[in-house]
């Protein structure tokens, strides 16, 4: 099923490619890589737009202007205008910013969370590694999608709840895979010696299971970071995300809906940039995965 | 195998007995029902004998109790909106649910296996670098937002298909291809994954030795033992797919399991939400039930491990 079997294999890069980094010219090494290159590049470009998005920005991102309404793309607005006058690019910039904001919030949330209850479920085994593992279940259970929708019903609709929700959503994969990979640590010799020498089981999990799990863990962080940055847009879609006026990529897509007969840059532009962000994403994380041999991972 | 059987009916009982206190905890957790059923201007004595007749005074384990024997029973209340019962709502919707995620599951199946075979028998051919920008594509951007695009391109600029609604074929088309291009692109690159090792192993080598035609080596041979992941992995996505029909559902107006659950959220009718909860939730746990069972049929090796 979708639990990946992880092989052992603790170090992120190919053994290989340090020895072939010396003896290779820096051009074919970005022949090799250059898809690996270009997405990072992608990443880095989205991330400073959106860190920097009230300074670069040329319009006050929910500055209402009616007289320059659904304007088509132009140098003066390279995005077009939205319903309202708003400035689709600069929009689109704020928007990165609570979509990425939100994304990275809940992967590392996410990621911490699911990483210690698979290390000490793999560690302690027993009923806490029955129960992590059945609530793992029920997160597999449902899509995540769904659950988020009910919680969301549940709780309400704003910023902080979308992340606890996609956290809710997102851990039981790190939990997992991370358990698989730390059962096959829990029985090397310098685990072994460690508990020998006489340290406390919490110390062993911290100290000697943690580090080691932790290339598993980004390649994770950066495989998730994508599915996440769709799920956000997907609440924010349905109106149980990110609320009005707020920008954030999946709020634009919906506000642009109507206006697709004639104004179809209100929503379009938005999606492509988040299009070109998650697949930057996806191939940079298939590019880090192939390093690791996680087995079974096939999404 | 029958003690394998057991193990995976009692695993699938614990996950639905969890999901049930999860489910009972976060409606507990919405609000005192005295206030959101009841209209504003009842009087604090009506909301006492309101709590009362409902038992929000037991004690909460005697409340649970009561809750799961209600829902195996079928009684899941009747909904606060349309006053009708509950579950009969969330069953006119999923006929509609299940024709669009099946459709689009048979989409995926039958776009992405051929590509990714193709892509596997020639590497670096025109299939194979079409199948990555295909696959890339498809995992690159939510469902609702290819709908969006296919809307603006077919319906809206050509004219060709509908731009929603439910009833025929045409109105099919382009929420299935919306929705199953996610899995497409997954199913592609899995079959091209594995039909690419398998290809390099001993016994394909043997066998085109043994001078059999490559057509049989790649079909016969080889895709025979590529085969066993990729069947899991399309089962697992029939629930990835009800997930992404929920935004495909809210875009096309296809009047579906999700869009009654945004509706029901949206109207704070919960009783309609539990239900739709449960329901899928029973659902996913006999389909991925199913599935397992599928797989040590197939592969004799899972039960005994």
């Amino acid at each position: 099923m979708s639990d990946a079997i992880v092989q052992h294999a603790p170090s992120l890069p190919q053994p290989s490619a340090s020895a072939l980094r010396s003896s290779r010219p820096a051009w074919s090494r970005w022949r090799r890589h250059w898809q690996f290159h270009l997405s990072v590049a992608v990443l880095a470009i989205v991330i400073f737009a959106a860190s920097f998005a009230p300074w670069l920005s040329a319009y006050d991102p929910n500055g209402i202007d009616l007289g320059s309404a659904l304007q088509a793309p132009s140098l003066q607005h390279w995005f077009g205008t939205d319903q309202l006058g708003r400035d689709v690019l600069s929009r689109t910039m704020s928007g990165a910013r609570l979509s990425l904001f939100i994304a990275f919030c809940a992967v590392f949330l996410a990621g911490c969370g699911g990483t210690l209850i698979g290390i000490l479920s793999a560690y302690f085994g027993g009923w806490i590694d029955s129960i992590t593992m059945r609530l793992a279940d029920i997160q597999y259970a449902l899509p995540p999608v769904i659950l988020a929708m009910v919680v969301i019903g549940v709780i309400g609709p704003n910023t902080a709840n979308v992340i606890i929700v996609v956290t809710i959503a997102n851990w039981a994969r790190f939990a997992r895979v991370i358990r698989a990979e730390a059962l096959s640590i829990k029985h090397r010799d310098y685990v072994l010696l460690a508990r020998l020498a006489g340290a406390s089981p919490l110390r062993v999990a911290l100290r000697h299971i943690l580090p080691n799990v932790r290339n598993t863990f980004l390649v994770l962080l950066t495989l998730d970071i994508g599915l996440i940055i769709i799920l956000e847009a997907a609440l924010s879609f349905l109106g149980l995300g990110v609320q009005p006026p707020d920008p954030s990529w999946g709020t634009m897509i919906s506000d642009g809906r109507g206006q697709l007969e004639h104004a179809w840059w209100t929503s379009v532009m938005p999606g492509i940039v988040m299009m070109l962000t998650v697949l930057a994403a996806n191939l940079a994380g298939d590019h880090l995965r192939e390093g690791t041999r996680l087995i079974g991972e096939a999404d | 195998m029958p003690a394998f059987l057991l193990r995976r009916i009692g695993s699938a009982l614990v996950t639905l007995l969890l999901m049930s206190v999860l489910i009972f905890v976060m409606v507990r957790m919405v609000g005192d029902p005295a206030h959101l059923m009841m209209p504003p201007e009842a009087t604090e004595a009506d909301r006492a004998l309101f709590r009362e007749q409902l038992g929000l005074n037991d004690p909460v384990p005697v409340q649970y109790a009561r809750f799961l024997s209600t829902i195996v029973r079928g009684d899941f209340g009747n909904s606060f909106h349309f006053g009708v019962p509950a579950l009969s709502i969330v069953e006119d919707r999923l006929g509609p649910s299940l024709l669009l995620t099946l459709s689009a599951l048979a989409f995926a199946i039958f776009t992405g296996v051929p590509l990714g075979i193709a892509a596997a028998v020639k590497k670096d051919g025109f299939a194979d670098q079409f199948s990555k920008i295909f696959a890339a594509l498809g995992q690159a951007a939510p469902p609702f937002f290819f709908a969006l695009l296919f809307i603006r391109l077919f319906s809206v600029g050509l004219g060709w298909l509908p731009t929603g609604g439910y009833g025929s074929w045409q109105h099919l088309v382009l929420p299935v291809i919306a929705l199953g291009w996610y899995s497409a692109a997954g199913l592609c690159r899995l079959t091209q994954a594995n039909l690419t090792a398998v290809l390099q192993s001993e016994y394909v080598k043997m066998a085109r030795i043994k001078g059999v035609p490559e057509h049989v080596v790649v079909l016969k041979h080889a895709l025979k033992n590529a085969a066993l992941p990729v069947i899991t992995f399309a089962a697992s996505q029939f629930g990835i797919l009800i997930g992404g029909a929920v935004s495909i559902e809210a875009v096309f107006s296809w009047p579906g399991f999700g869009s009654l659950m945004v509706e029901s959220i949206n109207q704070l009718d919960f009783t309609v939400v539990q239900a739709a909860v449960i329901v899928s939730t029973l659902l996913f746990i006999v389909i991925n039930f199913t599935v397992d069972l599928l797989y040590a049929l197939i592969d004799p090796r899972i039960s005994h491990v």
